[in-house]
């Protein structure tokens, strides 16, 4: 009974192959949805992207024509604004994970803490700022949504930055300390300097995950139908648009909302491809 | 000389403890998450005490709070979620790891990671437009005339279909947690060590014992590491399951009727909330969530600390 009509080795080889077809199997659903995703964004969306997306603000509810200049403008504001404040933020705290992080508890707490924030429910996030700072201030605004935003931003700077100083060798921190160079100097001339791109990594992928988040805007920025630099007042923004327009009976609304979701998720998953080129390193999840 | 060692000692100085502010800030956040949290609960908490979170009732007018429906709603669509992710997640960790051609690893593995990079509203949109009418029509019946037909779980696949609903936001949650439990199942298998795959491969072991017999066993805790960490991310997600679930304060035994996840409902009521006791009892409710995801996560992020400590061993 050897050979390969032995039916244990048959049983055997039967388990191997549906193993095998099932994990290919997954690998298919998976990319299916991808591109049914996208596929349904570039079919609804592409024909609502004109010049007028850009330079138009959104309008009025059965009036025609418009366009998400004043969401596109109220989203770049806050997203720059708080990619700006997480940034050195989330850089400096890295910084101190790297440097002396080796032992010490409140390295190690900060660390798993981060770790857990960055998975944290974003509406969470939003209804803390809002009860911080909205409830007090008596009224929305695009600072709140900034604040937000940041919150969200700063965890995926810190681990990046983090794991990126990790890498560096210590010959080369050795080599600085050994000319007489104080430990500030390695750190941050050195050091960080060394991983250079993998910090910007990290920034560009904390861009990509505030950039389409709805939900910590809900209660912060809220929303703003007319086009408003003033950051202090409520403000549109793209995810609250089109999570108004999609949500609406309105023909036209509905399109200049895929015409939106085509717009941010092309940009998301751009920064997400740039990131990767940029160093490509594995980013922490 | 003496004067720069002591102004240099002075910078670093300034530098441990600046870079130190910095990193407890974090941690600054989680307590005002907390506490501010907690303080805007107060309110709910005094008028209904524990029972809050056993009271099916969600009545704004009546002034009537129970968390029930919402917690329901959350743990049914993570639940479903999970069910549906882990296998699929599985197999596509298994294909990038021991199937799949060396030059396809990356542009594959590129693409399942973007899957976790299309913002969630867009997931509502696409499941609220064009997936959940093709549930309907497609999925339900199917479902309903062979798991409906059967005596006990029958009951789970009833009722109309009408597309959205807990089981539709759970199938989305599912697409949406697959890219982060496949990477982190990736990363795991990939620090076994060669040397045990290569004895079993040795022995005779087909491709699929060797993973269900070596390579799972050996990460087991970074397994379950990243189901868990899948499970958080869907507990919090919001804007999804906000476009899919149907948005019913009501309880239902049929998954295909709609319900609302605690998310869900903070998503859609917070903003006009106007009694104290309204706002408060949603203060609770996202205490409540958050609490949920910060022990899961934390479980994840223990179990994957467990695994990380044997790759250094190694």
């Amino acid at each position: 009974m050897n050979g390969p009509m032995n039916p244990v080795y048959r049983k055997r080889l039967f388990r191997h192959r549906a193993g095998i077809a099932l994990s290919v199997a997954a690998m298919s659903v998976g990319l299916v949805f991808l591109f049914w995703i996208l596929a349904t964004l570039i079919v609804k969306g592409f024909g609502g992207l004109s010049w007028q997306l850009f330079t138009l603000s959104t309008p009025a509810p059965t009036s025609d024509g418009g366009g998400l200049a004043n969401a596109i403008v109220g989203s770049l504001l806050m997203v720059g604004l708080s990619t700006m404040i997480s940034t050195p933020i989330g850089i400096l705290a890295g910084i101190y994970l790297a440097e002396y992080g080796e032992r010490g508890r409140l390295a190690q707490v900060t660390r798993f803490v981060t770790d857990v924030m960055l998975s944290a429910p974003s509406i969470v996030i939003g209804l803390f700022v809002y009860a911080l700072y909205v409830a007090n201030v008596k009224h929305f605004s695009g600072y709140a949504g900034t604040i937000a935003l940041a919150l969200l931003a700063v965890p995926v700077v810190v681990r990046t930055t983090d794991n990126m100083l990790k890498l560096v060798p210590n010959s080369l921190l050795e080599a600085a300390y050994a000319l007489g160079a104080p430990r500030w100097k390695v750190a941050l001339m050195v050091r960080l300097r060394a991983v250079k791109a993998g910090v910007v990594t990290g920034v560009l992928l904390a861009v990509a995950r505030i950039a389409g988040e709805t939900a910590p805007l809900l209660f912060t920025a809220l929303n703003n139908q007319f086009f408003s630099l003033n950051m202090n007042a409520p403000m549109a923004n793209l995810p609250s648009v089109i999570y108004q327009f999609a949500m609406s009976p309105y023909d036209n609304w509905r399109a200049l909302a895929w015409g939106g979701a085509l717009l941010v998720t092309f940009s998301v998953l751009g920064l997400n491809i740039l990131s990767r080129t940029v160093f490509s390193q594995k980013a922490p999840q | 000389m003496h004067s720069t060692m002591r102004r240099q000692r002075l910078q670093d100085f300034i530098f441990h403890k600046v870079t130190m502010l910095f990193a407890a800030s974090v941690l600054f956040v989680l307590l005002g998450i907390i506490i501010s949290l907690l303080i805007g609960a107060i309110p709910a908490f005094k008028e209904f005490g524990p029972g809050f979170i056993t009271t099916v009732e969600w009545d704004p007018v009546e002034e009537k709070f129970g968390a029930l429906i919402a917690i329901v709603g959350t743990l049914v669509t993570s639940g479903i979620a999970l069910l549906l992710a882990f296998p699929v997640s599985f197999g596509i960790a298994l294909f990038l790891t021991e199937i799949c051609p060396v030059w396809l690893r990356r542009p594959l593995g590129t693409a399942i990671e973007l899957l976790a990079g299309i913002p969630s509203i867009i997931y509502g949109m696409w499941g609220l437009f064009v997936f959940s009418p093709m549930f309907a029509e497609y999925v339900q019946p199917a479902l309903k005339h062979t798991l409906g037909e059967l005596p006990v779980i029958g009951q789970l696949f009833a009722g109309p279909s009408m597309g959205i609903g807990m089981l539709c936001a759970g199938v989305i949650l599912a697409v949406m947690i697959i890219p982060f439990i496949s990477s982190v199942m990736r990363d795991v298998f990939e620090i076994v060590p060669a040397v045990l795959k290569e004895s079993a491969y040795g022995l005779g072991c087909t491709r699929w014992e060797v993973v269900r017999k070596v390579v799972l066993p050996y990460t087991k805790n970074g397994v379950v590491g990243g189901v868990m960490l899948g499970l958080g991310r869907a507990l919090g997600e919001t804007m999804a399951v906000t476009f899919v679930i149907g948005n019913a304060n009501e309880l239902s035994r049929s998954l295909f009727a709609p319900g609302n996840s605690i998310s869900s409902t903070l998503a859609n009521e917070f903003a006009e909330a106007q009694s104290t006791l309204h706002v408060s009892s949603l203060y609770a409710l996202a205490l409540i969530l958050f609490a949920i995801t910060f022990i899961v996560l934390s479980g994840a992020k223990l179990m994957l600390a467990g695994m990380s400590r044997r790759e250094g061993a190694k």
